[in-house]
């Protein structure tokens, strides 16, 4: 194929794709218009089972299953960086010497990393009831133990960051969201069905049936897998380095 | 499109996306990526997606520019560690 016929092919392709998109821009319902259809209906099902926030009751209960293939994705994604960023034969590990830290930088972090943590686990453990939730939560924690990386040094981080603990939360945790999921199998309706836990009074912590023990177990996911990505990351960028000395 | 906020922060959201591509140097990238993410953030806030906004707070203006800025920092030592060994 020359050049030439490539770009044709390309320009062709191109356009086809840009008069589609065009042709669904006509066809979709204005910007910020008042009717919601799927909307509607979506907070009136998680209203039903007495979830506060319709959008974890999107995540957790009516689309329970695409929230499992989030999580697998993000647990496959980890995995694999685990595999790939591990010590290989011809690395060795070196002891980062500690710096001085600036001291408003250290007293911002040491300030802060509590504040933020609390924050974390605070969106986690009220998913269902207000805006946030396992993933953003788990994040939020999972971040904020990295706050003692600038505060004081890697050392101090590692001694808090046991990885072997914090690997094993979250094959734990990634499972717990499948047993919960069978459990609903169990109990004679279907997989990931929350029919199983009394739905509780509305806008409390403890609402929503199976909603909070999912949420939970996606926050701990997330956050044991950020914290795994983020070490595994920071392995590479400043204690492992390449072994010239046997080469 | 009557709402003027909206309007701003999607104007302030292609500005950072714009200066995110056009910024060469990794390292700087990577901290356009950050305001990036906040003027994101910003924008799903004020059209009420606030569950999104917070999960684009916390992995596109932190996770992401730190795990770009570590990566970076792998390969400029790299770098430096071969020409060391050329000396």
């Amino acid at each position: 194929m020359t050049r030439r016929l490539r770009m044709i092919v390309l320009a062709l392709g191109g356009a086809g794709l840009a008069a589609l998109f065009v042709a669904a821009c006509f066809g979709m319902p204005g910007f910020g218009g008042d009717r919601h259809p799927y909307g509607d209906r979506a907070v009136h099902a998680s209203l039903a089972r007495r979830t506060a926030n319709t959008i974890s009751s999107v995540n957790f209960d009516q689309r329970a299953f695409d929230t499992l293939g989030e999580m697998s994705i993000l647990f496959t994604s980890v995995l694999g960086t685990v595999v790939l960023l591990r010590q290989t034969r011809d690395e060795k590990r070196g002891r980062p010497q500690p710096q001085e830290v600036a001291l408003p930088v250290r007293r911002y972090a040491l300030v802060v990393l509590p504040v933020a943590l609390v924050s974390g686990l605070y969106v986690i453990a009220h998913g269902q009831l207000s805006p946030g939730g396992g993933f953003q939560g788990g994040v939020v924690a999972a971040t904020a133990l990295h706050l003692l990386y600038l505060g004081a040094d890697y050392r101090a981080l590692e001694r808090i960051r046991p990885i072997g603990v914090f690997e094993v939360g979250d094959a734990l945790s990634a499972s717990a969201y499948l047993v919960t999921g069978l459990a609903g199998v169990l109990a004679g309706t279907a997989f990931l069905a929350n029919t199983l836990l009394p739905y509780g009074t509305f806008n409390t912590l403890s609402s929503g049936g199976t909603v909070p023990l999912l949420n939970a177990a996606i926050g701990m996911e997330v956050a044991c897998a950020i914290v795994i990505l983020l070490a595994r990351f920071l392995d590479q960028a400043v204690e492992i380095e390449e072994d010239n000395g046997k080469r | 499109m009557d709402d003027p906020l909206i309007v701003v922060v999607l104007l302030l959201v292609a500005a950072a996306a714009t200066a995110a591509v056009a910024v060469r140097d990794p390292v700087r990238q990577a901290l356009v990526l950050a305001v990036l993410g906040v003027c994101l953030a910003l924008l799903f806030t004020v059209t009420q997606a606030p569950d999104v906004g917070l999960s684009q707070l916390a992995v596109g203006s932190a996770v992401t520019p730190l795990l770009i800025m570590l990566s970076v920092r792998k390969v400029r030592r790299r770098q430096q560690d071969g020409k060391e060994k050329e000396r």
